[in-house]
Order: C-alpha cells, then sequence, then structure tokens
C-alpha cells in the first residue's frame, strides 16, 4: 500500500490488517505516554482545502502520536485562496519533504489526482474528496461495528439518508461488503445516485422495514450545504419517514448500535434522545477515529519508501 | 511464517536442500524452560515481584510457559503478558510495513515491578534494546532481566540474558530457528547452514518469525 485513496483499493486482507493494527494503537488510550516512536522524523501535511473538525484534528491527534511532524494547511489563509493551482501547492509540499499528505478536497478525485501525477513523492491519504470517499471514516465505522458485533462476516448493516451527497457512505458500501457484511441503503428515491445499482448492496426506500433486520444502523447527515435542488419536500417530512427516533430504535433487534459520522443535525436525521442512548456510539467513534488514522499512518508511512513499492 | 511455508513462497519454488540439525529436542526445551522459572524464583527472592513479558511471536508461549512452572512450584500465580517492539525497533524506517502484534499489559502495570522479558532467541540485542525502549513508555519497573531460550552470541550491542536456557555458539553463517508447538506443530531448536538455506532467506526476513539469522 502506498497511497490510501478508496475504500474499494482495498482486500479483505488489506482492511483486516488495518483493523489488527488500529486495535493495538487504541490500546495506547490507557497509557500515561500516549505516544509511540514509529513515524519520528517523517513529516505529514494535512491538506484541507474543505472545512473539517473532526477529521483534521483526528488525523493531526493521529501523526503526532505517531511522533511525526505535523504542518497544518487549510485553504483558508494560504495561498490557495489567491488562487494558487492543486499542482504548484503539490510541488511546494514535495519540494518542503512531505513524506505524507492528508488531503481532503471539494473535487471528487483531487487526491486521485495528487496521488497519480507524479507531482510529489509522498503517501496520500484521501480523508474526504467532493461526494466520492471518505476511506478512513470507514474503516474507523468498520472498526467500531467490529468492536460491538465481532466479525462483520455476515451482518446485516442499514445506512440511512442522504446518500447522493454522502462520501461516507459508499466507501462504507465498498469496505462493508469487502469485509462480508450485508449492507442495505436506504434513502429517499430523489438522494440516491443513479449509478447505484453498481454498488455491491441492496436500496430499500421503506426504512421501518429494514429496522428489524439490522445489527448496525448509519445515519448519514444531511448535507443541506450540498443541496442546491429540493429534494425532499420538506424537514418535518424528511424526519417522518427516514429520521431515526425512539419508536424506530425500539424496533432495532436487542443487540443492535446506532451510528452517525457527525457532525449531526439534531432532530433531523436522528434525535437528539437516539444520539445520547446507550445504543449510540458516536462518541466512541471519535475515539476510535484516531486508532483507525494512526494505522493508516503507520502502515503507509513506516517502511522504506524502495522496498514499498516492490511489495505493492 | 514457518522455514517449511516459506519454502513456497514464489522466489524459492525449488525447496532449498535443507542441512539442519537439531540442537534441542522437546525434552531439553522443558527442563530448560523448568530450571528458568527456578532461577527466576531464586534470584528474585519468590515470584511477588515478577512480571513476565514475552516478546512477539514465539517469546510469548515461552513467557507462559514459564509462567505455568512457576506457577506449579510456588503456587502463586504471576502475572504474564506480552510487549510487541515493532514500532521500537531501529530498522522501522528501513524494512517494509510490517504489521503489529499483541501487546498485553497485566493489570497492575509494570510500575515497582521486576519484568522478566523472555524471548526466543538472543542474537544481536537489538530486538531487547527495542523492548527496554518500549517498556520505558509503559512505566518504570524496579528491574528488568532477560529470560532466553537460546543465547547464539554475536551482540552488537551491551546487552546480556540473565537466564539462558542454551548457550549456542554459532557462527554468522549459520540460522537458527526455534519451533514450539503452539506455532510449528513441535518443540525443537534447529541450526542450519546459511548456504543451503539461502533461497529461504529473503522471504523469512520478511515474516515476523522464529528464525533469527
Amino acid at each position: 500500500m502506498k497511497h490510501l485513496l478508496s475504500a474499494a483499493d482495498l482486500n479483505r486482507d488489506e482492511a483486516q490488517l488495518i483493523l489488527d493494527t488500529a486495535e493495538e494503537m487504541r490500546s495506547l488510550a490507557d497509557r500515561p505516554i500516549k505516544k509511540l516512536p514509529a513515524l519520528r522524523g517523517r513529516t505529514v501535511v494535512n491538506l484541507f482545502f474543505e472545512d473539517s473538525t473532526r477529521t483534521r484534528i483526528s488525523f493531526e491527534a493521529a501523526a503526532k502520536r505517531l511522533s511525526a511532524d505535523v504542518i497544518n494547511f487549510s485553504a483558508k489563509g494560504s495561498s490557495l485562496s489567491k488562487g494558487e493551482s492543486l499542482k504548484d501547492t503539490a510541488l511546494t509540499l514535495q519540494a518542503m519533504g512531505a513524506d505524507g499528505v492528508v488531503c481532503r478536497h471539494g473535487s471528487s478525485g483531487a487526491p486521485h489526482l495528487l496521488a497519480k501525477s507524479g507531482w510529489m513523492t509522498g503517501s496520500v491519504v484521501n480523508a474526504g474528496d467532493g461526494t466520492h470517499e471518505h476511506p478512513t471514516q470507514a474503516l474507523l465505522d468498520a472498526f467500531t461495528m467490529r468492536r460491538h458485533l465481532g466479525s462483520l462476516e455476515g451482518r446485516r448493516i442499514t445506512i440511512v439518508g442522504d446518500v447522493l451527497h454522502s462520501r461516507v457512505a459508499r466507501s462504507n458500501v465498498l469496505l462493508l461488503s469487502t469485509l462480508g457484511a450485508e449492507v442495505t441503503v436506504v434513502a429517499p428515491p430523489t438522494l440516491v445516485p443513479v449509478d447505484m445499482t453498481r454498488w455491491p448492496c441492496v436500496t430499500s426506500y421503506d426504512f421501518d422495514a429494514v429496522l428489524p433486520k439490522s445489527d448496525a444502523v448509519m445515519m448519514l447527515r444531511v448535507q443541506r450545504e450540498r443541496m442546491n435542488d429540493a429534494f425532499f419536500p420538506s424537514a418535518r417530512e424528511y424526519t417522518r419517514r427516514y429520521g431515526l427516533d425512539r419508536n424506530r430504535m425500539a424496533q432495532l433487534p436487542d443487540e443492535a448500535i446506532v451510528l452517525h459520522p457527525g457532525p449531526m443535525n439534531r432532530g433531523m436525521e436522528i434525535s437528539a434522545e437516539v444520539a445520547d442512548s446507550t445504543r449510540s456510539v458516536i462518541v466512541e467513534q471519535v475515539t476510535n477515529g484516531v486508532a483507525i488514522r494512526m494505522a493508516v499512518l503507520y502502515l503507509l508511512l513506516s517502511g522504506s519508501n524502495e522496498t514499498e513499492e516492490h511489495t505493492a | 511464517m514457518s522455514p517449511a511455508q516459506s519454502a513456497e513462497h514464489p522466489e524459492t519454488a525449488q525447496p532449498p536442500k535443507r542441512s539442519s540439525r537439531e540442537v534441542l529436542d522437546a525434552s531439553d526445551i522443558s527442563r530448560a524452560l523448568t530450571r528458568i522459572a527456578h532461577e527466576i524464583l531464586e534470584r528474585n527472592r519468590g515470584a511477588d515481584p515478577v512480571v513476565l513479558l514475552g516478546i512477539p511471536s514465539r517469546g510469548v508461549p515461552l513467557a507462559q510457559r514459564v509462567s505455568a512452572r512457576i506457577q506449579a512450584v510456588e503456587g502463586q500465580s504471576v502475572p504474564t503478558g506480552s510487549l510487541d517492539v515493532t514500532m521500537y525497533r531501529d530498522d522501522i524506517g528501513l524494512k517494509p510495513p510490517r504489521g503489529l502484534e499483541h501487546t498485553d499489559i497485566p493489570a497492575d502495570g509494570i510500575d515497582g515491578k521486576v519484568v522478566v522479558l523472555v524471548d526466543d532467541v538472543l542474537f544481536s540485542g537489538r530486538t531487547i534494546r527495542a523492548a527496554l525502549d518500549a517498556l520505558g513508555d509503559i512505566g518504570r519497573p524496579r528491574a528488568v532481566q532477560l529470560a532466553v531460550l537460546v543465547d547464539r552470541g554475536h551482540r552488537e550491542l551491551p546487552i546480556r540474558a540473565d537466564y539462558v536456557g542454551k548457550n549456542l555458539p554459532t557462527s554468522l553463517v549459520e540460522r537458527v530457528t526455534v519451533h514450539l508447538t503452539e506455532f510449528d506443530g513441535e518443540d525443537a531448536v534447529l541450526i542450519a547452514d546459511r548456504a543451503a538455506d539461502k533461497a529461504a532467506d529473503k522471504a523469512a526476513d520478511k515474516a515476523p518469525t522464529g528464525v533469527k539469522a
């Protein structure tokens, strides 16, 4: 593995390796000294063209706990707001000697371009690109589910909401099916992407019918900022048909858990009661996010570059 | 990965001609571990302060076996765990990334305890140096001691073992392989000529293995 651009790049063994490595990384949180020397002397650049709180902080904490040097680079207040191209930014990063670049961009495919263009030699981690993918989010979701449900083989996982604009949904469907889970996507017809039939999952428009057959429910954020059309008549109607409230949660099997990638619209796709219930693992997802990002950075950056290319 | 498995590596389609000989058999290993258990108790005047930490992969079952013997002698269990040193190795940036092994520190921690590190083969001493660094991030033991099944010499660092199953003078071209039932289906320590085994070398180097050559 040289880059992590898409959840589809991971085969089952690689995905399991990341999850197993994250399991070891997570035990670090219980130690008095939360620091490992694995990436000493490496430089990780957080290149964020789009706003983000938890993902950027999570990557920063992960890189620092592995003793890497971290440079934060956000579009606001940088030359990017003066119109610098992605290529020139990449050349700058290369000249500074970045070993790893964590990239979030509003355009789908930007991290791919950064990785494959030859502008820079470092490893690229996709931290969310447009409406395309967000592989580390999918990994931390799978990791959280695995900690609660055990192996994901044959587990029924339901992803609900704004699939059209969600990079989290796409990455999750791809990764979870690689791990052997049966994924059902529930969304209003207007929020289902056109190529959905090619995704390795089942599509449904009826949330209530799917609920009793779910081991885990992942609620997606309704991405108002990406919506320039009327995708549903009103927020209230969306909530009534696709929101997770106490009554719907009661329909779930006893062991089922509720996930949300954050940030939540409380009262919209998820009620405050559900978000704060014991079934909700939303806060745990954030903790696990650091462990997963440590695992990814460790596996991409710890070895030598030369041999890495032979084994990639 | 055992050498037998690595022989299946594509690069070694021709199984290398092995000229390995057994230097310790199952009962030799058993006797050595029993003696080490007694020496640990003698040196530390009982089992009270002792915490056993095996270094993956083959140090972990060895630590458990020593632990079982101490329990049988003293009627008192000693905290036993494992300590992965992968991220503390000095060659971490020189080799392809490796997966981590499990680290399991006993619940009471290691502060003020006597930590006995357990490994299969002591060779350059670099693994033990990494283990000492790893321990420093976990706590402050009163003392650290080292138990190994085989000491094959050729130290590259000022490190020595406190408890040795067998001192095995070797030349640098030889390979020492420890087989344990938990991984390889049998207990044995083998010594092989590297020239005969050269093909398997590359594959074995990549694997987290009991082959220390």
